[in-house]
């Protein structure tokens, strides 16, 4: 946490998993049918790889 | 159908491999080769988050509530997500105050409260037991599906004894395995490295079974995961299952869930436990932020496969049990033992880790407290109190794991595996405002916390504790349909009226009003008590790098008295780990302060951080808190503030500067300029006598045949320029006396009056010739001055000079007024010229100034420049002033010269002063 812009981008990630998990954007997944579980494992699986990369990253230490 | 024998020995043999596992790691850490210094270790250990009701419950609540079983997952992954800026700031605080369990966390934040402590210990007793029982009820449910699985058949769980209860020796053995690897040492702020290692290991294996019966119900029982989904497609039901729709609550319930499942990971006592307790380097959160997340991803990949299969039927009508008898029904043999043993090893997991957090709860916060009270403890002898808190320990591990046993045995059957879970969460998740307002809203204060802590249980208790009891049966449940007293208002699952929300949401948003409106509130509009506010400061201000963590007590206490104490609660080796840094000397000395703080954070490890201030309290005397330094810690914010108004402050000072030194450096390039100019004008001025001198030299040196006339008049021109030309050298001359202050001056008595008529006498006739008319005025008869006459009159002449030189060239006139001004004479000369701007008056007294020429066709100065200039400096050297203002009379300027009044004395003392 040491570079400044890694803790705005660490910010950011979170601001878009919530969006990610919350109604509006669900709520278009939910349209297609059975479609949720798996728009939910995507989101899901996106947004950690790139807190991976993120945390992974030592550039920046 | 499988035999009993065969199944026990497995299970009782898998929880003899923990114990070794245990051992090993903390033979290894004693060996100083940590086994859990690793971040990946770390992200397993916290994956106790998934207990027996992730393993079994997950595919029954996506079998009934589609994927909202999800959320569980996805508010810790939020948590975890915000890790590397939260639970950072809650490692650094546990490790620097010794931090024991939550409830310590909480206590330490809000000023070490005894009271805050004890009600935090309360909340998570009563509020997480049942989790437990839970756990118990999954190991029970599992093994008498192992053993006695009939398909299609229902599930009794109807063992009539306790010793005939697989879970209770299942309970028993974990009690032992908790007070071996859990109660080694008395420092509980301490790693426990075994049981980590034990916690990670188990991790591993639930994992591995539940990706077991992922992999064999999607590719043997199906022909992969397009096979199934073709079938679910087929039957509407199922697809309707999996759509928001089947969450209860809908889109609202959705968020419910997910807030309520971000805020109990962060309020969860073993979560804490895992997270903050047991970790041993900062830099590991960076890895789990990710790692933990994705293996939540990971063991919920096949919850829907695994649901969807079971409701296509064929492994009986317990959704919650899909996990075991799905691989059961299909008649292999092993599989369903590796997922008991995976269900096995998430519960005791969860056991071990909730188990330890919850004993040093007790003993610490809610046993202690009540121990230090009693005077007979402090007549007790070295070392015994350390034994004897680790028994209180021990036996509150055998009393929380007996608790859960009897709750699950008395009506564990009542509930779901879900519903338990749920509502223990929801207890847990009111810790959570607390613990992260604490962590970043200094003002948050003890009383605030506290009642906003009780409302939230105390709504969580009406909205879902009470309900669930009463649905068990054990109540009568009309109050659900009316209300109590038939209030129609306070039915607990419509509080207020607000009907139609799941019962989770709309308990989370009550009891969350309730704590965090209080906690804010009652903050708001009530005071801190010094040491709330130190520690309030010392927690938010926690990741500073300048934070001096230096005791804030002042108190005295000797040495002696120091190590007594800790012999007493720690036993001697602590003590001598305390005192090592110290020089054995005698102990009549006064422990330092920073003795102190090591002796309290030692205490605070062991007792938790309210127990060791009052041990500390009881031996140092003295006024307590040292208010300089919370005043320092307190300002640590605002003085970075007041760093940058001093900087801004500086910078505007360097702008002035700067402006001043460019005024000035313009005003020398003008000095230069003029200097310059002055320089040839005095040229310019030599060389005129000089070339006429010259010329009519040259002209009687080579016509000897002139009339005797006009060689007269040439050697009058010559004498008259040389005159002009030793004026002009004695002016300059004078100057540099001037400035360097050598202007030899001869000052005596006189009166200006007879010196102002002498110099118009000598002036008259020049001006005469000029045309200029010049008439006086002189208010006195006598005006006795010191001064030099002969510089004096020389002064006057110029005065009037220059007043000629300004006057109206048309019909110039010139006026002198003599008068007394206060204790001196004033001198003024005014013209009748075009006056002389406000801004140009100073500036005439510069050396080298020519105002300019109202006759432009004139080219030369009318005038060397240096006679105000040199008058100036003479008037001052005889202590008088001299200026330019508006001319009173006349149209244009004024020159006053003004002179002190000569002293009255004796007259014959006139002569000696004239001499000096």
């Amino acid at each position: 946490m040491n570079a400044p812009r890694r803790k705005e981008r660490l910010v950011a990630l979170i601001a878009l998993a919530t969006t990610l998990f919350t109604p509006p954007l669900l709520l278009i997944a939910d349209r297609l049918e059975g479609g949720l579980p798996l728009y939910l494992f995507l989101a899901w699986g996106i947004v950690i790889a790139m807190m991976a990369c993120l945390m992974e990253d030592r550039r920046g230490e | 159908m499988r035999d009993d024998v065969v199944v026990l020995a497995i299970a009782f043999g898998y929880l003899a491999l923990l114990f070794v596992i245990a051992a090993w790691g903390d033979r290894r850490a004693e060996q100083g080769r940590s086994v859990i210094g690793s971040p990946t270790v770390y992200a397993l250990s916290i994956a106790v988050y998934c207990t027996a009701w992730t393993f079994y419950g997950s595919v029954g609540r996506a079998a009934e509530a589609g994927p909202g079983f999800l959320l569980i997952y996805l508010g810790p992954t939020l948590a975890m997500f915000m890790g590397p800026l939260v639970i950072r700031k809650m490692v650094r605080i546990a490790a620097t105050h010794r931090i024991t369990s939550i409830a310590d966390f909480i206590s330490a934040r809000y000023g070490k409260s005894t009271g805050l402590g004890a009600l935090v210990a309360l909340i998570a007793l009563i509020g997480t037991t049942p989790y437990i029982a839970l756990q118990l009820k999954a190991i029970t449910l599992s093994h008498a599906m192992l053993v006695d699985y009939a398909p299609e058949g229902s599930m009794a769980t109807a063992e009539t004894s306790f010793w005939a209860d697989r879970s209770f020796w299942v309970a028993l053995v974990l009690a032992v395995f908790i007070i071996l690897f859990g109660t080694r040492h008395l420092d509980a702020s301490e790693r426990h490295e075994g049981m980590v290692a034990a916690i990670a290991f188990e991790s591993l294996v639930k994992l591995a079974a539940f990706l077991a019966v992922g992999i064999f119900t999607v590719f043997v029982l199906y022909q992969g995961p397009a096979d199934l989904f073709r079938q679910v497609a087929a039957t509407p039901a199922l697809t309707e299952a999996l759509s928001l729709s089947s969450v209860p609550g809908g889109a609202l319930g959705w968020v419910g869930m997910l807030v309520l499942a971000f805020l109990a990971f962060l309020g969860l006592p073993r979560q804490f436990q895992v997270l903050v307790v047991e970790n041993v380097d900062e830099r590991h959160i960076q890895r789990a932020a990710w790692l933990f997340p994705l293996y939540l991803l990971v063991i919920n990949l096949f919850v829907i496969p695994i649901a969807m299969a079971g409701l296509l039927g064929g492994a009986g009508e317990d959704p919650d049990s899909f996990v075991l008898t799905l691989p059961m029904a299909a008649g292999v043999d092993g599989l369903p033992v590796l997922v008991f043993i995976g269900g096995l090893s998430a519960a005791t997991g969860m056991m071990i880790v909730e188990t330890i957090a919850l004993s040093t709860m007790v003993s610490n916060q809610l046993v202690m407290p009540l121990l230090l009270r009693s005077r007979r403890l402090h007549r007790s002898h070295s070392g015994s109190l350390a034994n004897r808190v680790l028994g209180i320990r021990r036996i509150a591990i055998l009393g929380i794991l007996l608790l859960g046993y009897s709750y699950h045995a008395l009506i564990g059957d009542a509930y779901s595996l879900v519903t338990i879970g749920l509502v223990s969460f929801a207890a847990v998740a009111q810790f959570t405002p607390a613990l992260l307002i604490g962590l970043y809203w200094r003002g948050a204060n003890r009383l605030g916390a506290g009642l906003g802590m009780s409302a939230g249980i105390l709504v969580w208790a009406w909205t879902l504790l009470i309900p669930g009891f009463a649905q068990s049966g054990w109540l009568n449940a009309d109050f659900l349909a009316q209300g109590p007293f038939g209030i129609a208002w306070l039915r607990p699952y419509a509080l207020f009226g607000l009907e139609g929300w799941d019962i989770y949401t709309h308990s989370l948003l009550w009891s969350l009003l309730a704590n965090i409106g209080l906690l804010v509130g009652v903050s708001l509009f009530s005071r801190a008590s010094p040491l709330e506010q130190a520690q309030a400061a010392l927690f938010t201000e926690a990741l500073h790098p300048r934070l001096d963590q230096s005791s804030l007590w002042r108190g005295h206490t000797l040495r002696g008295e120091l190590r007594a104490l800790l012999d007493r609660y720690l036993g001697t080796t602590a003590a001598q780990r305390v005192f090592a840094d110290h020089a054995p000397d005698d102990d009549d000395q006064s422990a330092s302060t920073a003795l102190v703080a090591r002796a309290e954070q030692a205490l605070a490890g062991a007792l938790g951080n309210a127990s060791a201030r009052v041990l500390i309290d009881s031996v140092v005397r003295g006024e307590a808190l040292d208010l300089d330094s919370i005043l320092r810690i307190l300002d640590t914010t605002s003085e970075t503030l007041e760093m940058n108004r001093r900087l801004e402050q500086k910078s505007r000072e360097l702008a002035r500067i700067g402006q001043e030194l460019r005024e000035a450096n313009a005003r020398l390039r003008e000095l230069d300029r003029l200097k310059d100019e002055f320089v040839a004008m005095v040229s310019h001025e030599l060389r005129t006598p000089l070339t006429s001198i010259r010329a009519f030299a040259e002209i009687l040196r080579d016509n000897h045949e002139l009339p005797q006339q006009r060689r007269e008049h040439f050697l009058d021109v010559v004498v008259r320029e040389s005159q002009r030309l030793s004026r002009l050298i004695e002016e300059i001359l004078d100057l540099a006396r001037l400035e360097s202050g050598r202007l030899p001056l001869e000052p005596q008595r006189l009166d200006l009056v007879t010196l102002t008529r002498q110099a118009m006498e000598a002036i008259h006739r020049p001006l005469e010739k000029r045309g200029i008319a010049l008439t006086s005025c002189f208010e006195v008869d006598s005006a006795e001055v010191i001064g030099d006459p002969d510089r004096l009159e020389q002064v006057i002449i110029n005065l009037i000079d220059n007043a000629g030189k300004f006057a109206d060239p048309h019909a110039p006139r010139v006026s002198l007024h003599l008068a007394q001004h206060r204790q001196g004479f004033r001198l003024a000369v005014s013209d009748n010229g075009t006056g002389i701007d406000e801004a140009e008056r100073e500036r005439v007294f510069e050396k080298f100034h020519q105002l300019p020429h109202a006759d432009t066709t004139r080219s030369r100065p009318r005038g060397s420049g240096l006679g105000l200039p040199i008058s100036r400096g003479i008037v001052a050297h005889l202590g008088g002033r001299l200026w330019i203002e508006d001319a009173s009379d006349l149209s244009g300027a004024c020159l006053v010269m003004e002179l002190p009044e000569a002293p009255h004395e004796v007259d014959d003392l006139s002569g000696s002063n004239a001499d000096d």
